[in-house]
């Protein structure tokens, strides 16, 4: 198929309709409004659903409520929209639904800015909401990466009966590149797949009725819930964590990044690796799972003194990465808070100066 | 090659569109292309700009903090981006609204009166579209046909009759620039 | 021996947990009888609130989701978006509907979406122990105005049947109590048409039931209901507040 030139925003939502959305709800923040709007036109063309909601409260309940009827359905907001939604995720992740939501990060705190940032890495992989749960976060640094992982994260969401989140940021929001989009899927609730869906019941019937529930009002039965999560993430763990590997060969140093900064730091690494100085790149596509082993792998590899973590933040996923690699080698952060994006400049800065070191 | 180009204007003067008018191209003509605009309530009569990418290999940052060119159809443009130029390339100016000259000697600065020439065209939306005529011809960044071909594909069936008028900004932007 | 009476299939074998004198089991079982007698066993879908009917899908036979607090109409939305045959409903409490979930309850009806509400007021917020709740009346004490509501400091309260009724996609909206036994059947009545409203489309329904909590009036179930009636229905008159379902007919 021809390759065509979309922004990252109109690239989501055109990929989760090929993947079988066809219910959208959500509500209009920037930087990821060209989400609903291409939803707004692009379902009643298809016979979908897109349905603007008064809040984004209201639209991850009206996620909630199609969860569980079985249908792949989404919503999409930025930061401050979806730390409105984080009660209604908690409970789509208790009650062990498949969603997906979309993230297009911008600057915070409180109403923070409207330009790209990673500023929300913490409550994405950490959970978010209230208790003890995870959704799956996958991290685009491309609009063709975003839309390859559309469809990966509803087929993961359904496999885990998990909810999944895309956490990009306002760059590859609205940023637009060539892309190849996928055939379009037609997805049917299948009573047989989905036997804990509220797909129609009535007394007498061989099946359960469906009940969609996150309240377990004794001990014993929230136990149960909990030991069954915790099962399900170490198996997503083990079976789902995805990265990237680049210029490894002979390197001095490793950058840890992810999403558009992963781009600006191969920049630099590019020019570096012209100015004789080798330096690598560990890119987690999944931000949870998070690829542990891998980055472990990268910095603990021959010939690498330690490790930069860049990120458009104050420094969140540098935990995770340090977890990793556990004190065995150093691992240092660079990276800005409230939007001021990262210049391939400053990596390269950052490294001359770890050499010296 | 890589070319990185920084297109700025107020919001309005359609620097974002001519900008997807090069990375479509470039598309079409097989080469990696991005394009990222400034957005937000700048759109709105504040200033507006776009980079874009245009290269043979894969491009790692989309975001440009130095340009092998910079348009600047505005002032403000002018002092925000004149330092974005790599020595020895390329600043177009829109001498129709700018009436400063450049500070500084170690770049490549050429002014198109862009407004000017619209108006004689007989169609002032195309100033955007004359100053990327400008720009082709200076960098050969993609060739004018395919960027013709971009446009009435942009323009699509309705609003075919509007190729001509476009073409004839194309080639009166590439004179500018040649005639001196 | 001959069956004289028969409970509904609708409602499970689940012991209720509601206090003795509740109106809550009373509504349970109007709102199940409605669903088996129109044959939309299959299609019903129940939202149950966060409340004293938190339960509430242990007790109707059919497929249930239990919602955040006040969110019962946006749940509802996806479920009926997603499956547009289905019967959906909602059962909410009057703080659960008219204090936290006051814009979603507002934008179902906004959007007429065809979903039925039973709105259950009683003045009081019930499951946490008592405390006031935008439909607490003037002087009313309860444990967090245990002065009395303030008028001055706390407002009157929500006529939640008179404001949903002001909405144009509100199709069908009544008031009705449950002190005597033919309130109770001009309840059923009520219920039947706002799921008969759904069912055919029309848009939006409510059913706002005056209700009882003896427990936390601290009040015998007797002296509870002589309290609705002499306060309650005064300030919260019963009736047809909308009627859109005869329109086109």
């Amino acid at each position: 198929m021809a390759q065509i030139l979309m922004k990252g925003n109109e690239a989501i939502a055109e990929a989760a309709i090929r993947a079988g959305c066809r219910f959208f709800f959500g509500y209009p923040i920037t930087p990821q409004t060209e989400v609903p709007e291409y939803m707004s036109a692009r379902m009643p063309e298809i016979g979908g659903c897109y349905l603007q909601a008064e809040s984004e409260v209201a639209a991850i309940n009206m996620v909630y409520g199609a969860a569980g009827s079985g249908v792949r359905v989404m919503t999409s907001s930025s930061s401050p929209g979806v730390s409105l939604k984080q009660e209604g995720i908690s409970y789509i992740a208790a009650s062990e639904l498949p969603c997906v939501v979309i993230n297009v990060m911008r600057g915070g705190p409180g109403l923070g800015s409207i330009q790209a940032s990673q500023g929300d890495y913490f409550q994405a992989t950490k959970g978010g909401g209230h208790g003890d749960y995870h959704l799956i976060v996958l991290a685009p640094s491309s609009v063709q990466e975003a839309i390859d992982l559309m469809g990966t994260a509803f087929d993961l969401a359904d496999k885990y009966r998990n909810p999944a989140m895309i956490l990009a940021d306002g760059i590859i929001g609205q940023m637009m590149e060539p892309v190849e989009l996928p055939e379009m899927k037609e997805y049917k609730v299948d009573p047989e797949k989905k036997p804990w869906a509220a797909t129609g019941w009535k007394p007498g019937d061989k099946k359960q009725r469906a009940v969609i529930n996150s309240l377990y009002i004794t001990t014993e039965e929230l136990t149960e819930l909990n030991e069954r999560l915790q099962a399900r993430y170490a198996e997503i763990e083990k079976n789902e964590a995805r990265w990237e590997t680049y210029n490894m060969d002979g390197a001095e140093f490793v950058i840890a990044a992810y999403g558009t900064v992963s781009r600006i730091c191969k920049a630099a690494i590019d020019e570096l690796k012209q100015e004789g100085i080798n330096v690598g790149l560990v890119r987690p596509i999944t931000l949870w799972p998070f690829p542990k082993q891998a980055v472990r792998d990268a910095v603990m590899a021959d010939g690498v003194k330690a490790c930069l973590t860049v990120e458009l933040n104050a420094g969140q996923m540098v935990e995770d990465v340090r977890l990793a690699v556990n004190g065995a080698k150093p691992v240092e952060f660079f990276g800005h808070a409230g939007s001021l994006m990262p210049t391939a400049e400053e990596v390269k800065e950052q490294i001359k100066r770890m050499r010296e070191e | 090659m890589l070319e990185q180009n920084l297109f700025a204007g107020f919001g309005g003067q359609g620097m974002l569109l001519i900008g997807q008018f090069l990375a479509q191209a470039g598309m079409m003509e097989g080469k990696y292309v991005s394009w990222l605009p400034s957005y937000g309530p700048e759109m709105r009569g504040g200033t507006a700009n776009c980079s874009v990418c245009v290269s043979d290999s894969p491009i790692a940052s989309p975001v440009i903090t130095k340009a092998s060119c910079v348009i600047a159809m505005n002032r403000p443009s002018l002092d925000k981006f004149e330092s974005f130029v790599r020595p020895g390339d390329t600043l177009i100016v829109n001498s129709s609204l700018v009436d400063v000259k450049a500070k500084r000697d170690d770049i490549n600065v050429y002014y198109v009166p862009a407004n000017e020439i619209a108006e004689k065209i007989g169609n002032m939306k195309v100033a955007n579209v004359i100053i990327l005529g400008a720009f082709l011809e200076l960098t050969k960044c993609v060739s004018v046909d395919t960027v013709l071909e971009a446009i009435a594909l942009k323009l699509g069936k309705k609003k075919a009759n509007l190729v001509d008028i476009n073409k004839q900004a194309l080639v009166a932007g590439a004179e500018a620039v040649t005639a001196k | 021996m001959a069956v004289v009476f028969e409970k509904t299939k609708m409602l499970t074998d689940a012991v209720f947990h509601y206090c003795p004198g509740c109106t809550h089991g009373v509504i349970h079982r109007l709102v199940a009888e409605v669903i088996e007698e129109m044959g939309l066993q299959e299609k019903a879908v129940g939202v149950a609130p966060v409340g004293c009917a938190v339960f509430a899908y242990n007790y109707f036979n059919c497929d249930m989701f239990e919602a955040a607090h006040g969110r019962a109409p946006a749940v509802a939305t996806g479920i009926k978006r997603s499956r547009p045959d289905a019967c959906v409903f909602t059962y909410q409490g009057d703080g659960d509907l008219a204090s936290i979930g006051a814009a979603e309850i507002v934008h179902a009806a906004h959007r007429g979406e065809k979903i039925t509400t039973i709105f259950v007021n009683n003045a009081i917020y019930g499951m946490t122990g008592g405390q006031m709740a935008p439909t607490t009346l003037v002087g009313q004490k309860t444990t967090t105005s245990p002065y009395g509501r303030d008028e001055a400091w706390c407002g009157k309260p929500i006529r939640v049947s008179e404001m949903l009724a002001t909405i144009e996609g509100a199709a069908y909206i009544e008031r009705v109590a449950l002190n005597t036994n033919a309130n109770i059947i001009k309840a059923k009545k009520a219920i039947r048409k706002a799921f008969e409203c759904q069912m055919s489309g029309k848009g939006f329904a409510m059913v706002e039931v005056l209700s009882t909590c003896p427990t936390n009036w601290g009040l015998s179930p007797v002296e509870a209901m002589k309290w609705l009636e002499e306060n309650m229905i005064p300030y919260y008159p019963l009736g047809v507040f909308k009627d859109k379902t005869k329109e086109g007919e």
